[in-house]
């Protein structure tokens, strides 16, 4: 495959939260329209890579960088990564009142097309581009009047995330064990539409614990992050080997170096 | 936290004062100073009565405690109870009104010029004790609606006004009321005709400016048999290190199948960080169903106010009446607000809704009271509450005191009630998604009060939103 630019450069990153260290130490580089999963057992610091790229306020950064777009990604406030690019699609996505889908989404695109210097789209031409994203991936207009994520199943909340990422057409899309609590249907529909919107200038950093999201995502490289560092990366049959192995063998072998 | 408090905890934009030559009357308060006023406003001599029984009643009465609200002694000697700028306009015409006034006004977002006036809104400007102008006063006339000064309506109007006035607060209603009755000056006189649709928007503005002063405003508005008005009433102050004290009375009358539809948007000196400063704002507001499937609806935005005690309710007195109050009240820095309604069911199938919602932000404490009274004859009635409070911070309080009083056993009651914090995570999940912490504060907060702010006039509710700095969820469409 050929490289393209590195998109996001991780070195040496350790995170703490509440005076914990959870990352110890992580190195990860993006490339554009690369697709990276990473996979690890419970409480390995998955989740709080994915939190701390995006900038949530609760983690500590004790040491090392990461660069996006060259730039420091740790300096920008969480709204400046988001129209950067960055995008976390989030484990558990948290209800807002009284708000409807359709409302939020397009503040949201407002706010990136602000920083991009593009018009803001008024309600009647947010619903005219609304109805081509959903059109391109097969999606139906139900959840976009509703208060966000208020009332909505785990599959909806998750599904709402997607439909997030596919109207803010994010640089970087890090999904956070979007695969949890998704039937296998729901699943399959989550991964067809992350396959629609694989392109070369997106980049995807998917989190998973189980390795079934692969089955239908074909990641270019896989990690393995145990006790907060990367302990091993590899192809897609790194997955496939997990699936069979479980992660003992690689926690174990961590120890040990 | 400190990105979300800084933005509920915006500076007072309309603390200025004008410099204008005013009649002020010396402080303190006795039967020369009631005779006085009813003098001033050329008062027939029921008016006098009425005025002084209230006033030896108050004598009588001591000052409610029972609030959820903290402040130290009122010396009710050391108020003026009359101020009134020097140079007022003759009649309807602005010629020789003060350009001060027409500019304060205007600066305040209510032009009162003839050329400037706002579309479909008539306004009745009150500046301390008087009123500046009232707009569109002769279109009006035409389709047999009355809107103006209540001393106005005193004089031109005797006999509507001795039959409604106090009808609803009687003169001994309460400490307040009472001080009121003694006291007042200006404030509005609706009367909307038989059958007929009001067709502006009604609109007070009233301004404190004057120091060491209180603001006793009465406002009575009768709906005839089948008629329709939409009312709203704005306020705001100087900023000050005194309290001044506001202490207003409403009545509100529905006959046969009328409506009325009152809001406020009270937005009074709230104080400085640390508590100095700020209105009180002691208010009674009452609305009566008198007559059969008439309908009374409450909507209230309460963003300023050192102190807020207010309940207003309805008295569904007409079978199928309906009852309502939509409220949102905000406390931040040291703001107090006891706030919250009175539904009294009295006839049958009667029914009313209460949604309160109560944001607390700084040191601010919140207090939802409302009573819910079904009678003995109330066959039927029905009520929904929803109480729901939101915290901002950890310093800042959420009380609700709900009471319910049943003495049908037919009667239908709902109560829901939500305390909600905005977390961290709400704020960052909006973040993520590009919005700033400002941004992300305003779309939480109006979106809580989104039940409450639709109900507001269309013309109000940018207003009612912008004042809670937060940009309008749903204007369109």
């Amino acid at each position: 495959m050929k490289q393209g630019k590195a998109l996001l450069e991780v070195k040496g990153l350790r995170v703490a939260v509440a005076g914990n260290e959870i990352l110890k130490g992580v190195d990860l580089t993006i490339r554009d329209g690369e697709v990276h999963a990473i996979m690890g057992p419970n409480g390995s610091g998955k989740s709080t890579l994915a939190q701390v790229l995006a900038g949530h306020p609760a983690y500590a950064v004790l040491a090392g960088g990461a660069t996006y777009e060259g730039k420091d990604l740790l300096d920008m406030k969480p709204e400046e990564r988001a129209r950067a690019g960055v995008f976390l699609a989030f484990q558990y996505p948290v209800e807002i009142r009284g708000i409807t889908n359709s409302y939020f989404l397009r503040s949201a695109l407002n706010a990136l097309r602000r920083e991009r210097g593009e018009a803001e789209l008024d309600p009647i031409d947010f619903l005219q581009f609304l109805e081509q994203k959903l059109k391109a991936i097969g999606w139906d207009d139900s959840m976009m009047n509703r208060p966000v994520n208020e009332g909505f199943s785990g599959g909806e909340k998750k599904r709402n995330e997607i439909l997030q990422l596919a109207v803010l057409e994010p640089r970087l899309a890090i999904l956070d064990e979007t695969d949890s609590g998704l039937d296998i249907d729901a699943l399959k529909t989550v991964a067809e539409t992350v396959n629609t919107l694989r392109a070369p200038n997106r980049s995807f950093l998917i989190v998973t614990h189980y390795q079934r999201l692969l089955n239908y995502i074909t990641p270019d490289v896989v990690h393995v992050l145990a006790d907060g560092r990367i302990v091993k990366s590899g192809g897609p049959e790194l997955a496939q080997e997990l699936e069979v192995r479980g992660y003992d063998w690689l926690r174990d072998a961590a120890m040990v170096s | 936290m400190t990105s979300i408090e800084a933005h509920v905890q915006q500076p007072y934009k309309y603390g200025f004062v004008t410099d204008i030559e005013s009649e002020v009357v010396p402080a303190g308060l006795n039967e020369d100073v009631i005779r006085l006023i009813s003098a001033k406003k050329g008062e027939p001599e029921w008016m006098l009565e009425w005025r002084l029984k209230a006033y030896r009643n108050w004598l009588k009465m001591s000052e409610p405690h029972w609030p959820n609200v903290k402040y130290g002694p009122i010396d009710y000697q050391a108020i003026s109870y009359y101020a009134a700028p020097k140079k007022l306009p003759k009649l309807d015409s602005l010629d020789q009104v003060d350009p001060k006034l027409v500019a304060t006004f205007e600066k305040l977002g209510i032009p009162i010029e003839e050329q400037k006036r706002l579309t479909g809104v008539a306004v009745d400007a009150v500046f301390d004790s008087v009123s500046v102008a009232t707009t569109f006063q002769a279109e009006l006339a035409k389709f047999g609606v009355i809107f103006c000064p209540i001393s106005q309506a005193i004089r031109e109007h005797p006999e509507l006004v001795q039959k409604y006035l106090g009808t609803v607060v009687p003169h001994n209603d309460n400490y307040f009321a009472a001080l009121n009755t003694a006291v007042f000056t200006d404030g509005s006189f609706v009367y909307v005709p038989k059958g007929v649709r009001c067709p502006l928007e009604l609109s007070t503005y009233f301004r404190i400016n004057a120091s060491s002063t209180g603001q006793f405003e009465r406002t009575l508005i009768i709906a005839d048999e089948g008629s329709y008005v939409s009312y709203l009433e704005g306020c705001s102050a100087p900023m000050r290190d005194e309290h001044q004290l506001h202490a207003a009375v409403v009545e509100l009358v529905a006959l046969e199948r009328a409506t009325i539809k009152y809001s406020t948007i009270q937005n009074w000196y709230p104080g400085d960080e640390e508590g100095k400063g700020g209105i009180y704002n002691f208010v009674t507001k009452r609305g009566k169903c008198a007559g059969a499937s008439s309908k009374i609806s409450w909507t209230q935005v309460e963003t300023g106010s050192a102190i807020t005690w207010k309940y207003p309710g309805c008295i569904l007195q007409g079978d199928n009446s309906i009852g309502e109050f939509y409220s949102v009240a905000v406390t931040s820095h040291k703001q107090q607000a006891d706030t919250g309604t009175k539904m009294i069911h009295l006839g049958k199938n009667t029914r009313s809704t209460i949604v309160s919602k109560g944001i607390s932000a700084g040191r601010g404490q919140n207090t939802y009271r409302g009573l819910v009274k079904i009678m003995k004859g109330a066959e039927g009635a029905r009520n929904y509450s929803q109480c729901d409070s939101m915290l901002i911070g950890d310093k800042c309080g959420a009380h609700t005191f709900p009471y319910i009083d049943v003495r049908n056993s037919t009667a239908i009651m709902e109560h829901e009630a939500s305390t909600s914090k905005i977390g961290e995570d709400q704020i960052f999940y909006l973040r993520q998604r590009g919005l700033s912490a400002e941004d992300a504060v305003s779309m939480i907060v109006n979106g809580f009060c989104k039940e409450v702010f639709k109900e507001l006039p269309m013309e109000f509710a940018v207003e009612a939103t912008r004042l809670l700095g937060i940009s309008l969820e749903g204007s369109i469409g």
